[in-house]
């Protein structure tokens, strides 16, 4: 029985259900306990979920990891105004496909988790903003809302407890910048999908310019499990600073790629050699991208003793990001692979800010100028100083992400970049 | 109010100051594209990084608000690496056509990396080609120039509240468009977007390739088109208006002008003008000196008495209007009537409530009621003179062309005196035709709806022996009266127009560039 790949090294808590469609369907959801965790916290007082959800230690999925039950609790206690959670399944990080999984499989565990967490922050409406190319995952997502106002979880006095939640499902136009918290709230507000300066800080004023609560899709979905068995209980896998469990999206060039889900903190040589069943064709390890194509590319060696947590990854000169593992063997041309990267952001750029509008596009013409063996070596040296320019000078950190892998991939794999320099140059000269 | 330190300088600011404003304070100017005092702040730009110490990364200093003992440097090594770094990255794309280029000499991305920027920016690159659009209204968009700084945007849509342009597509591939076809035909405020676009993405289709922008000299004046007074600056070359530019009063028109004045500057550069005072003879003018015609003229006045009936125009200043009264009540007293144009409607901006077109198309037709001047005639400023025209003493006319009236004007007239800049028909019939000088080539006031007494200067020279009607008019009222004559316009200031009662308490000198307002102000209401 086999979701794509399952491995008996996992813990299957958020997918536990990958691989059954019954458990789409609003019968199979609550066969599977569904909606139990809602119950229970719609009897708790509002601060008590939080604390709940604090105690657990609970850290965001969707990126930057920052504790969810902290970022609860910046919300206003009564401000007499509107409050909104936003569910941010916007995922388009390259290396990403988490969110979708949870959504095409257990879309009822993030509508509960949607609910819990609305209450908690005292919203009465919940966005759900689907990327646009989510065609398959929103439309079963859709279909669960649907199902599961018809079963009165969601809408006005939820199971007669007097709490009312509604969720709209919306879905974006495919932009990467709509994934950025405040990008998305623009996009939902019907304006230009880009980046507010902060503060204001969503908290204060969000959607709408009203106090909003911005969460990762696999955020939301261990909230039921966390309200349901108590913060203490998550706390059992994972480390100090990284508690619980964390969906590894694994792709490249391992014999099993797919998601995994396994206690953070567990070590990315053995993710790659035992879960993902090794390299393919046998080749060498040459490059682990850990969380996703805005991180720091680690080398081989580096990636040897890396533990896959929060604090483990940037011990080892990377970020966790969205746990998005990109594993690259020997045969990976990486001029290409960083070209292709910072494509994606040229792409991508929202186009405000000078710094990431103009420099994404330069250092992309620069890394396709190597590529084609028109480089000079001095172009190291300038696309390191771009990218330093790029880094901290932005609304978002979009620009700061071109740093990571240029930057990165000149530091461990200068050679590479100077092969292709000096055989353009040999061609040049004959 | 908060107190901190910028560049080692403390500095008090009321709570809220961004430390842009802040460091403007102190005499610090962080450059900038996105930010602009008359509009909103996205922060964008990125140009305008600060560093705060205890800040983890460089600020934008047009959006962050100083603090109590904050320690800001404008100048650090890291905020001038940073800044000599975005600016390069606006370089990269830029075509750098100033040779041909209308902005250049004004250019705030010449000004910026001429100051911070890197000798050679490090792009190799072939760059990105947009090309040039026609917006429509009197703007053309050179989208190669362009800093995306999305302030032509926000005007249309802050400020003249017509949304006509947007930024389509992202990245380095978003560029400023209008929707479909609809361009900025029909607009009344863009103009103003040439104005505030930093660099040459926007320029005006009137001014292309006219002029360069440092042959210009620029003159503080008032926009002569209608009664809201609006502050402005003439940019001549070879005594010639080349264009109207709005001057900063955040009183009464904070940044901007209407595009019926601005464009209404060619009437100040009119060729066929009256160069000489003339005498009539016969059926004849001959060309005399001033001293002969004032001299012979107030003989004639002495001569012939009676009352006088007297027509002005609300185009001349507060002082010319005042020393004519000064000479009708120095021959015994008499009626002045004035002529305005109305037009059918106000042109409100939106985003600022005290700031419109005006209907009354005159600058000055506060101030001739302030001196008791009467208006007359229909609402397109014809009409309205047949008692005038059949007085049988002295009419006076000054600035009047009297377009509309007949060859026969004022023919049974004892004495029929013009001064004016050119003549007409009806003008032919004069005793006398005196040549004065178009408020752009005088220094005077005019007094706005609300009563606000502004000043101008003259930015061309008058043609012949042109002069001001205040010292024509001023020399004959001191002769009559055997006063002190006036010989400057703030002697004539003092002398004619604040012994008026609206005006009593106005110093001339400390109206400054910015005026300042009558104690009364008359038809404050109204439109
Ligand atoms: C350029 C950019 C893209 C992002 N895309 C996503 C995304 O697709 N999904 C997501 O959950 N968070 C994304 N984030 C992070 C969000 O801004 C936000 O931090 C997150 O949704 C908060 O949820 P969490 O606290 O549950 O992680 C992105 C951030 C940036 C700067
Ligand atoms: S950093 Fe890039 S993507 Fe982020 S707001 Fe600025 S231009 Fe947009
Ligand atoms: S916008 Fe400025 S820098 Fe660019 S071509 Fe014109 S004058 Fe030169
Ligand atoms: S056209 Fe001018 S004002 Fe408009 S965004 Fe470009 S640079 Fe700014
Ligand atoms: S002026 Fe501050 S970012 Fe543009």
């Amino acid at each position: 029985m086999a979701y794509p790949y399952v491995s008996d090294r996992e813990v299957r808590i958020l997918s536990k259900h990958f691989g059954d469609p019954a458990a789409r369907t609003l019968e199979g959801a609550l066969a599977n306990g569904r909606y139990e965790a809602l119950k229970k916290a719609l009897e708790m007082d509002r601060g008590a979920v939080i604390e709940e959800v604090k105690t657990s230690g609970l850290r965001g999925r969707g990126g930057a990891g920052f504790p969810t039950g902290v970022k609860w609790s910046f919300m206003p206690k009564d401000s007499g105004k509107p409050h909104y959670l936003c569910c941010n399944a916007d995922e388009s990080e390259p290396g990403t496909f988490k969110d979708r999984e949870i959504i095409r499989w257990d879309p009822h565990q993030l509508i509960e988790g949607c609910l819990i967490a609305s209450y908690a922050i005292g919203a009465e409406h919940c966005y759900i903003y689907c990327r646009g190319e989510f065609f398959e995952a929103s439309s079963i997502l859709a279909k669960a809302v649907e199902d599961a106002y018809q079963a009165g979880y969601v809408g006005k006095d939820i199971l007669g407890s007097g709490v009312n939640v509604d969720i709209t499902v919306h879905i974006g136009a495919g932009a990467y910048i709509c994934g950025e918290e405040t990008g998305l709230m623009n996009s939902l507000e019907g304006r230009r999908g880009q980046p507010r300066v902060k503060p204001p800080f969503p908290a204060a004023a969000g959607l709408f310019g009203m106090p909003t609560t911005v969460n990762n899709v696999e955020t939301l979905a261990a909230v039921p499990h966390i309200v349901e068995h108590g913060g203490e209980w998550y706390r059992q896998w994972g480390t100090e600073k990284s508690p619980g469990t964390k969906l590894f999206c694994v792709s490249g060039h391992v014999n099993r790629p797919g998601n995994y889900e396994l206690p953070l903190g567990f070590p990315l040589k053995d993710l790659i050699h035992d879960v993902c069943g090794g390299i393919r064709d046998g080749n060498a390890l040459k490059a682990v991208i850990p969380g996703g194509s805005s991180v720091p590319i680690l080398s081989a060696e580096e990636s040897e003793e890396c533990a896959l947590c929060y604090e483990g990854v940037i011990a080892a000169g990377s970020m966790l990001g969205c746990a998005s593992v990109i594993v690259m063997d020997e045969t990976t041309d990486m001029v290409k692979q960083v070209r292709r990267m910072a494509y994606f952001y040229q792409h991508e750029s929202c186009g405000q800010c000078t710094p990431c509008r103009e420099g994404s596009a330069w250092v992309t013409k620069i890394l396709r100028r190597i590529e084609d063996g028109r480089g000079k070596e001095e172009d190291l040296e300038t696309l390191v100083e771009v990218t330093t320019q790029m880094t901290g000078t932005t609304i978002c950190v979009l620009s700061d992400s071109v740093a990571a892998p240029v930057q990165s991939s000149i530091e461990k794999f200068r050679d590479e970049y100077l092969a292709l320099i000096r055989r353009g140059e040999r061609v040049g000269a004959a | 109010m908060v107190t901190l330190t910028i560049d080692g300088q403390e500095v008090t600011v009321p709570r809220g100051t961004t430390l842009l404003k802040a460091a403007e304070s102190v005499g610090t100017k962080v450059p900038h594209y996105c930010y602009h005092d008359g509009l909103s702040s996205p922060a964008m730009c990125r140009l305008c990084l600060v560093e705060v110490e205890g800040a983890p990364k460089l600020q934008p200093s047009c959006v962050t608000q100083a603090q109590d003992g904050q320690v800001v440097h404008t100048g650090s090594p890291n905020a001038e690496a940073m800044r000599r770094g975005v600016l390069e990255f606006y370089l990269v794309n830029h075509p750098l056509d100033c040779p041909i280029c209308d902005q250049s000499g004004e250019c705030k991305l010449q000004d910026f990396v001429h100051a911070e920027g890197r000798e050679h920016g490090r792009s190799r690159e072939p760059k990105r080609v947009f090309g040039r659009d026609d917006f429509g209204g009197d703007v053309l968009f050179y989208g190669d120039r362009c800093v995306m700084c999305t302030r032509c945007v926000r005007f249309m849509n802050e400020v003249e509240q017509d949304p006509r342009l947007t930024v389509v597509e992202r990245g380095n591939r978003s560029v400023i468009d209008t929707f479909f076809e609809r361009g900025l035909d029909g607009t009344n405020w863009s103009g103003n977007i040439v104005d505030i676009c930093p660099v040459g993405a926007l320029v005006s289709k009137d001014f292309l390739y006219k002029q360069r922008a440092w042959d210009l000299d620029h003159t503080p004046s008032i926009c002569p088109s209608c009664s809201q007074g609006c502050n402005i600056d003439l940019h001549t070359r070879d005594n010639l208006v080349q264009r109207l530019k709005p001057r900063t009063n955040l009183e009464v028109n904070a940044h901007w002008m209407c595009d019926h004045g601005r464009h209404n500057y060619e009437f100040m550069n009119r060729g066929d003008r009256i160069e000489a005072p003339l005498v009539k003879e016969g059926d004849r003018h001959t060309e005399v000196g001033w001293k002969e015609a004032l001299s012979t003229m107030l003989d004639r006045a002495r001569e012939v008495g009676g009352t006088v009936r007297a027509v002005a125009s609300p185009f001349s200043c507060n002082e010319d209007l005042a020393a004519l009264k000064a000479v009708v009540e120095a021959l015994g007293g008499g009626e002045i009537v004035y002529r305005l144009a109305r037009a059918e409607e106000e042109i409100p901006l939106k985003g600022m409530p005290t700031l419109a077109r005006r209907r009354d198309l005159a600058p000055n037709g506060t101030g001739a009621d302030a001196l008791g001047l009467e208006r007359v005639g229909d609402d397109d400023g014809t009409g309205g003179l047949e008692t005038v025209s059949s007085h049988d003493g002295v009419v006076l006319v000054l600035g009047d062309a009297l377009q509309d009236q007949a060859a026969d004007f004022a023919g049974g007239a004892s004495l029929f005196v013009y001064l004016g800049t050119h003549a007409s028909e009806a003008v032919q019939g004069g005793d006398f035709i005196l040549p004065v000088t178009t408020f752009a080539e005088q220094e005077g006031t005019f007094t706005n709806r609300v009563g606000r007494v502004q000043r101008f200067w003259p930015g061309l020279q008058a043609p012949g022996a042109a002069r001001p009607a205040w010292l024509v008019l001023g020399a004959v009222a001191s002769e009559l009266t055997e006063a002190e004559p006036a010989n400057t316009a703030a002697e004539a200031f003092s002398r004619w127009v604040a012994s008026n009662e609206p005006f009593a308490g106005l110093d001339y000198a400390s109206l400054g560039t910015r005026g300042a307002s009558m104690n009364e102000p008359v038809s404050a209401a109204g439109d």
